[in-house]
This record gives structure tokens, C-alpha cells and sequence, in this order.
């Protein structure tokens, strides 16, 4: 691509890198930002006088003695006990993936493997399902998880947001098991395996390259879902997003904002870890469904 | 696979998406036609030493029996969809008959909760979608020119946005364009105007939180169109330069005829995505300013009176509106499986 017809005049190069560039800080530099703020006290962080006090944290030296300050974390860590909040995370998102995993896996299967019409019209429903916003479904959970005394508990959420996720689940590893040739699995059943035992022994050695790209999703759908936590989760059990939001209720008042920037600065971090490792996953997901049409 | 083994492999699935999703539906349509139940009332004659006087008092132990009886409430049929909180007809009547020219009307209509919230979900939703689909496609073409070790680098920075969890992102964003924020303080500078403060001002708000939406979504639009710029065909380009099309000519007519069907992809699911804008809403505390239709849900529902039917009755009108933007979707898929058997 390198022939005299393909290479770039000198200002369209230059336009070219000053867009990316712009786009890049865009992109990134709110979070550089909000990351260095948070080590910084509030009248640093939000610096009315003079904005160059962000940067340098001239505030921060006066209340602590030093330009950096852990005192948001500790607040909202120790003294907020957002440490609880990230153990729940933790605890939905492992099972939410697994089970989510599971039982989509079989069910994903089954829909990529038989030909009858009714998969088309399960699919179909999945597609709607999938696009129902979920809050949309709460009101429809409070009565039931009232009446049977199920109401705020962290397995009520888990089990909730495993449905949830099912239909993308499901489309998902249809379109990666209908890309897997179903001649592996019919040679295994001719040599006397049942259809189970063929999906055991011939298809789950193979797989994983999809189920890992769906499990990512599934993890970033629990772990980002605000609306249906913090509705069907008791204050105890609230996990992180949801307790970030009360922070917002709570300290706004009493002035610790910086909880709260500290907070989202720990929500963030994982996710940010995540994009590092699995980035080449999450992008084959997002254009899985777009290529196929 | 036989009809069986179909079925038990489907069942687990299956009745999570029974159980959780279709049984909440018909749930949410049932409880929109009921009301709670109203205080019975009790005339009670008070006599003392002045003569008697006659009472209505909240016969308390009858209420509680009837709510026990009776716990979904009473029904009341389509009143509730008509009543202010939800289509507001007898307003919405009344405001035509009496206003003076469409602003004024339209003025009414946007005081009345439920129209306030749809005005501002479709707003954002028809705005931010095609802007979004064109700032993607626009980083997608530059960062395909670039060199292709930076190329990773872009993408991993460009991905941040959309994966990180809405409400953290809308906070961070609005922490900066806040009016003490470093954004707003740069605004303010510019401007001139030390007043200049995003909570103060509607018009602002909504700039903002559409900002937002560009922000969070335009890297989903850029890295499906990024992957479709891998599968131009390139004999098609250089037989179009070899007949002299410019640079900006080959992008017209051999590149974006090429991404079309991932236009209409990325519009659909955005589409559908945007509609339920809520969490930016609570992240840049713009309640005062824009409401959407999920945000009215989430408000029915938090509190502390459950307004459990009302909510209801709005989840229903949202399924409604997503089934709306949905149905040409739905009909296409339709017609191709129609084709194919």
C-alpha cells in the first residue's frame, strides 16, 4: 500500500493526527484527570480560585502536608466500609457469569443445532427481550420478591440478572456455535454418542474462544448494572454501583465528594485491567453480531 | 436434534427467561390496570357538650382488610394511563382548546411529567445516534490511516468510554463540566461569564448530557466500522483510482456504500440502547432539567411510597415505545426468514 497513488499529502496527514489526537483526550483524559484528582483533597479537586491547584495540589500540601492524600480512599474504604460493596460485586459477578454461562451454553447449543421452525421464533423473542430495558421489569419482581420474603438478598439479584442476561447470551453463542461445523458432533453421535455426550466430549474441548468473549460481556453487564440492583438489593447487601450512587446522596451534604471520587476511581480500575488483558475478545464480540448482519 | 434433547437442553434458559422476563411483562400490564386501593372513610357523629358534629374519618382496620383482600387494588381499567402522571388526556384536551398557537400548547404539554420525559428520551435518542454513528465513523477512517503499532494503542484508550460503567462515566464527565469542575471553569473563562453554571440551565444540561451520549457510545460505532474497513475490497479502491477518484470520492462511493449495513446495525442497537437513558440522568443530578421515561420508573419506584401501579403503567408505555422502534427490525428479519424457507 506503500505505491506513489496511496500516500498521503502532508496536510492530510497532519489533519489525520491532530483528529486522533483530539478523539484520544477525549477518550482518555477524563479518566487521567479524575484518577490524579482523587489522591487530591475537595477544594483541590474542584478548584474554584485558581485551576492550576488540581495539578499541582497546593491545597492538599496545606491540609496533609503532602501533595497526594489517601484520604478519600480511606473514607470511602474504611469509613464508608466500601470494601463490603466490592465483596458483593465480587460475589454476583462470579456467579452471574458462571451461571449465565451454563445454562446459555446449552441453550445457545441447541438453537445452533436444530433446524425446526421454532428457533427462529425463540431467537425472535430473544431479540425482544433484549431489547426491554430492565427497569421496565422491576415493577413487575417487588410484589412477588415481597410476598415470598426474598426481597434484598444477593441470590434474588443474581438469579434476576442471569435472566437478564440470557437473550444476548443466547444470540451470541448461537452465531459462535453455528461457526463451529456440525459434522464434528454428527461423526461423534454416528460412532454411538447421544447428543449429550457429543456436545461433552467434541464441543466443549472447542469452544472456549466463544464462551470467553460472551462470559466478558456477561461480567460487564452485572458488574455495570445500576438500575435493577439498587432497586431489588437491601442497604447491607448493595453492591458497588448502587453504594456509589448513595454516596452521592449522603456526602454531597457533608462535603466528602471525595469519597465518592475515590469510589468511582476503584469502580473504574477493573475494568480497566479487563480492557488491557481481553481487548482483541471485546472487540471480536462487538463486531460479531455487526459482520453476520 | 430431535424435539426432545431440543427441550432439555433449552430448559434451563428457557425458564429463567419464562420466569423473570415474560412473567414480569405480563405482570407490568396486569398491575397497570388496577389503583390502590382509597382509605375507606367512616362518617362518625361526635357528641359533646356543644352538640354533636359529624366526622369522616379513615376507617383504618376496614382499609387494612380490604388491602388484604384485595392486594392488587381495585380495578380501574385504562384510568390510570390517562390520568396526569402518564398521557394526561383531559390536559392534554384542555391545552388544545385553550391555547393560544402551537407554543403555547407545546409549553403545557412539556409541564405534564410523562411528555417532559418522552420529549427529552427522544430527543437524546435521535440526536445522539446519528452524531454518534458519525463521529465513530470518522475515527474508525483516521485510525485506519494510522501506523499499525499505534493502531492497538488507539483502540485500547478509545474502548474506555464505552466499557466503564455508565453512572461512573456520567459522574466523571460531570465532576469536570461542572461549574467547579476544570471544563466549566474553562467555559466560564471563555464565555466571559462567572454565572455560567450547567445546573442553572436546561438548554445547557441537555447539550451535556447528549455530549455524554456521543461520548460513551461513539467507540461501539467506531470499532464495528473499523472491523468493516478491513473487508474493503481493495481492487474496487484501486479500480477507483485508477479511474481518478479523489481521496474524498473513494470514502463516498466505494467506502460507505461498502458499511452500509453496518450503519443501519449500529443505528438499530443504538436506537434501542439510547431510549433507556437513565443512569447519566442520576450521574449528572439533571432531574431538575430532563427526565427520561426510565428515570420516571426508577422514581415511581424508589421513595418511600411504592407507587407500584404507576410505575407500571409507565414500564408498559416504554415496552410500547420500544416495540415501535424495534417493529422495522423485526418485520426485516420477518421477510428474510420468509425468503430463506
Amino acid at each position: 500500500m506503500s505505491s506513489a497513488a496511496t500516500r498521503k499529502p502532508l496536510p492530510l496527514k497532519i489533519a489525520l493526527w491532530a483528529f486522533v489526537t483530539i478523539w484520544l483526550l477525549m477518550a482518555a483524559f477524563p479518566f487521567l484527570w479524575t484518577l490524579w484528582g482523587s489522591f487530591k483533597v475537595e477544594l483541590d479537586f474542584f478548584s474554584i480560585a485558581d485551576w492550576t491547584n488540581a495539578i499541582t495540589g497546593a491545597n492538599t500540601e496545606r491540609t496533609h502536608g503532602s501533595t497526594f492524600t489517601g484520604a478519600g480512599y480511606d473514607g470511602a474504604w474504611v469509613q464508608e466500609d466500601f470494601w463490603r460493596n466490592v465483596i458483593n460485586t465480587t460475589f454476583v459477578c462470579i456467579f452471574v457469569v458462571c451461571t449465565s454461562l451454563t445454562i446459555g451454553t446449552l441453550g445457545g447449543y441447541a438453537l445452533s443445532r436444530s433446524g425446526f421452525k421454532y428457533v427462529f421464533w425463540l431467537l425472535i423473542t430473544a431479540l425482544i427481550f433484549r431489547a426491554i430495558p430492565p427497569i421496565t421489569l422491576v415493577s413487575g419482581y417487588l410484589p412477588v420478591f415481597f410476598d415470598w420474603n426474598v426481597w434484598g438478598f444477593l441470590p434474588t439479584a443474581i438469579i434476576v440478572l442471569v435472566a437478564i442476561n440470557q437473550p444476548f447470551t443466547l444470540w451470541m453463542l448461537h452465531s459462535f456455535f453455528e461457526s463451529i461445523p456440525k459434522e464434528l458432533d454428527e461423526s461423534a453421535k454416528v460412532d454411538g454418542c447421544t447428543q449429550f455426550q457429543a456436545f461433552r466430549r467434541v464441543i466443549i474441548p472447542v469452544m472456549w474462544p466463544g464462551v470467553i468473549t460472551t462470559g466478558l460481556f456477561s461480567f460487564l453487564l452485572a458488574y455495570n448494572d445500576f438500575a435493577v440492583t439498587s432497586m431489588i438489593l437491601n442497604e447491607g447487601n448493595r453492591t458497588m454501583i448502587p453504594a456509589i450512587a448513595a454516596f452521592m446522596g449522603t456526602t454531597q451534604t457533608e462535603g466528602n465528594v471525595m469519597f465518592a471520587v475515590a469510589a468511582v476511581v476503584s469502580a473504574t480500575a477493573p475494568l480497566f485491567v479487563m480492557v488491557l488483558f481481553f481487548q482483541r475478545q471485546i472487540v471480536s464480540g462487538l463486531t460479531a453480531g455487526a459482520v453476520k448482519g | 436434534m430431535k424435539h426432545r434433547t431440543f427441550f432439555w437442553f433449552f430448559l434451563p434458559t428457557g425458564l429463567a427467561m419464562l420466569v423473570f422476563i415474560a412473567a414480569p411483562l405480563v405482570s407490568i400490564v396486569t398491575q397497570s390496570f388496577f389503583a390502590p386501593h382509597e382509605a375507606v372513610l367512616i362518617e362518625v357523629e361526635n357528641c359533646g357538650p356543644f352538640g354533636c358534629k359529624k366526622e369522616t374519618t379513615i376507617d383504618q382496620e376496614a382499609t387494612a382488610a380490604l388491602r388484604e383482600a384485595e392486594p392488587m387494588g381495585r380495578f380501574v381499567g385504562f384510568d390510570v394511563y390517562l390520568d396526569r402522571g402518564h398521557l394526561a388526556v383531559t390536559e392534554v384536551g384542555e391545552a388544545w382548546r385553550n391555547a393560544d398557537g402551537l407554543g403555547e400548547f407545546f409549553g403545557t404539554l412539556f409541564n405534564l411529567p410523562f411528555y417532559r420525559a418522552l420529549s427529552f428520551t427522544l430527543t437524546y435518542t435521535f440526536v445522539c445516534t446519528p452524531l454518534l454513528i458519525a463521529l465513530g465513523f470518522a475515527i474508525a477512517i483516521s485510525v485506519n490511516a494510522l501506523h499499525r503499532k499505534l493502531k492497538g494503542v488507539v483502540i485500547f484508550f478509545s474502548l474506555l468510554p464505552m466499557i466503564v460503567t455508565p453512572l461512573v462515566g456520567s459522574l466523571i464527565l460531570f465532576w469536570m463540566i461542572d461549574s467547579r469542575g476544570v471544563i466549566g471553569n474553562f467555559l466560564q473563562y471563555l464565555t466571559n461569564d462567572p454565572d455560567l453554571s450547567l445546573k442553572a440551565s436546561s438548554p445547557l444540561m441537555w447539550t451535556s448530557l447528549i455530549v455524554y451520549g456521543i461520548w460513551s457510545s461513539a467507540p461501539f460505532a467506531f470499532v464495528v466500522f473499523y472491523a468493516g474497513l478491513q473487508t474493503v475490497p481493495k481492487d474496487t479502491l484501486e479500480a477507483a483510482q485508477i479511474d481518478g477518484a479523489t481521496r474524498w470520492q473513494q470514502i463516498r462511493y466505494v467506502t460507505i456504500p461498502h458499511l452500509m449495513p453496518l450503519v443501519t446495525f449500529v443505528a438499530l442497537i443504538q436506537l434501542m440502547d439510547n431510549f433507556r437513558v437513565f443512569e447519566p440522568i442520576v450521574g449528572f443530578s439533571a432531574s431538575a432539567h430532563a427526565t427520561s421515561l426510565s428515570w420516571i420508573i426508577f422514581n415511581d419506584l424508589g421513595g418511600e411510597t411504592q407507587q407500584l401501579s404507576a410505575a407500571a403503567t409507565t414500564s408498559v408505555l416504554t415496552v410500547v415505545g420500544v416495540a415501535i422502534l424495534l417493529s422495522p427490525v423485526l418485520v426485516r428479519t420477518w421477510r428474510e426468514f420468509k425468503g430463506r424457507t
